[in-house]
This record gives C-alpha cells, sequence and structure tokens, in this order.
C-alpha cells in the first residue's frame, strides 16, 4: 500500500454534536467528574459562564474517510497527537469535522522501515471558523505494511 | 461579593501530581465506549497477543486524557489551548500511572497570560508512558 498518492486528500465530512450526555460519559471515563462538565450550577462560575468539553473530547468525532484510503485494521500504534484550539469547544454546539492526510514519512527503525501516517483533524464551527486542529500522527510498521500489501 | 484572584504560576512551579489508582479492564472497556475507538487491542487479550503484546494496553488517548484532568481544577480561570503529548511507553492493565505538569515559560499578552507546560505521565519504575506539552491561557 503506497499512501503518498493520497497526501492532501481529504475527507467529505460530517457534522457532530457536541452533546452533553457523551460529554459526560467521557469525564467518567478518563475519571473526570468535573462539576465543569456535569452540573448546571458549576457553568455560572466559569470565567466564559459556558461549559467546555474536555480537551481531547474531538477525538469522539466522525470526521467521515478519505475515499479509497485504506488502514490496517489492526498494527497501527498512535504515535503522537495534537489537539490546538482557536476558542474553547462548547457544549450544545454543532461542529463541522473533517480530516486530511497531510504527511507520509518513513524513517528506518529497530524492527525494519517504519511508516509515519500523519492525519489531520478539522472542526469548524456553524459560521465556518475553525475551533480546533487535531493532529493524529500513526505509526506502520514493516511486518503489518507487508500484510497490508498480501 | 468577593473577587477570586484567579491564579498566578511562576517558570518552574509544578502542579500536585496525581497518583491514579491502578488501570483496570473495565476503564478500558468504558473508555473504548467513550471515545467510540474499539481497537480489541485495548480490550480482548487474545486479539492483543496477536498484535505481540503480553496483554490488553490502554488506549494512548486515555492517557492523554487523565493528563488533562490536572488542569480541570483551574478551568474556571482559563482553558487549554494547545495540547500536545508523544505516546512512549505501552500503559497495561494494573499499571499505576502518575501524571504531572509544571510551568516551562510564561509570556503575558494584553490581559492574557499563557503558560507554557510540560507536562507526563509515568508508571511506578518512572518509565515515561507520555510526554509532551500543554499551553494554558488565562
Amino acid at each position: 500500500m503506497n499512501w503518498d498518492h493520497w497526501v492532501g486528500s481529504r475527507s467529505p465530512g460530517e457534522w457532530n454534536g457536541v452533546e452533553k450526555g457523551a460529554v459526560r460519559n467521557f469525564a467518567e471515563a478518563i475519571g473526570d467528574p468535573q462539576p465543569l462538565y456535569l452540573c448546571e450550577e458549576g457553568a455560572k462560575h466559569l470565567r466564559y459562564g459556558r461549559w467546555m468539553a474536555p480537551p481531547t473530547f474531538p477525538i469522539t468525532f466522525r470526521y467521515g474517510s478519505i475515499p479509497g484510503l485504506q488502514l490496517p485494521k489492526s498494527g497501527l500504534i498512535h504515535g503522537s497527537q495534537r489537539f490546538q484550539y482557536e476558542r474553547p469547544l462548547w457544549i450544545g454546539e454543532e461542529i463541522f469535522c473533517y480530516l486530511t492526510l497531510k504527511d507520509v514519512f518513513e524513517k528506518e527503525g529497530k524492527s525494519g522501515r517504519l511508516t509515519f501516517l500523519t492525519f489531520e483533524r478539522i472542526g469548524e464551527d456553524q459560521k465556518g471558523d475553525r475551533v480546533f486542529t487535531a493532529e493524529s500522527t500513526l505509526i506502520v510498521t514493516e511486518a503489518v505494511r507487508r500484510e497490508l500489501s498480501a | 461579593m468577593t473577587v477570586d484572584s484567579g491564579i498566578q504560576w511562576r517558570v518552574g512551579d509544578a502542579l500536585e501530581p496525581i497518583t491514579l489508582p491502578p488501570v483496570t479492564r473495565l476503564e478500558l472497556i468504558q473508555y473504548a465506549g467513550a471515545s467510540g475507538d474499539f481497537n480489541p487491542i485495548h480490550t480482548i487479550d487474545a486479539e492483543a497477543e496477536k498484535a505481540g503484546l503480553p496483554g490488553v494496553i490502554a488506549h494512548g488517548m486515555l492517557t492523554m486524557a487523565k493528563i488533562s484532568r490536572l488542569f480541570s481544577p483551574y478551568l474556571k480561570y482559563g482553558w487549554v489551548r494547545d495540547f500536545y503529548t508523544r505516546f512512549v511507553g505501552k500503559v497495561f492493565v494494573d499499571d499505576v500511572i502518575m501524571i504531572g505538569a509544571s510551568v516551562a515559560e510564561k509570556e503575558e499578552k494584553g490581559a492574557e497570560t499563557v503558560y507554557w507546560f510540560e507536562v507526563i505521565a509515568q508508571n511506578r519504575k518512572e518509565e515515561h508512558v507520555a510526554v509532551g506539552e500543554l499551553t494554558f491561557l488565562v
């Protein structure tokens, strides 16, 4: 599988709601029972008077897929992750999410050649303004890559 | 009405580190459900073994989310603008993870202050499992 061909391609994208119940489940799953995420009263004491989602919450959204791009079903290693916000992500808002394959590069590792895939996930609000950019680097080992080509 | 004076961190200050309870399988199942990441290497031993692992490993994103908890008490003063981690080690069931953050740099920009934190998550053997940076805007 040669991913270079898809660098710069993007998914059509999907709208995602920042649902209060989903944020509550997420906050509980990460052991963060913050009143900010969980109770109506809590919001009054916030700087912005509104609830914001936990910073890694955009990982739960659907971004659609890049047509034709195939990834191994297993064996992908998550190397690194970045979230950059233009403003806080508010609970209750609707976010349009899509992803692009930003970069593909290779490095020689201890157990053979490693392929690094950098995906950028983008979230925009209803005005079309960007809210966040989330960059994930995934690592494919030579063994997994060979299996995919077979 | 009392005025909350907010927070003032200095370069070199560390947030109170948190030692988390041992990682449980149920927790990984709960995170899989809440995040939508159902990769079976995080929940089913046989699948993890097929991938050459001794048993299930925690989602890197779960460790990253746990690091963000350090900042939850301060969300009434500001918010997390940038957050980066590299996943440098594996986390297994029963591992005890400690998360920490310290102020590396600080910059005043008009009415706002930007704090750059270095963040880590490490296991009981003091091996880092995640390292990174986080920017908190007040």
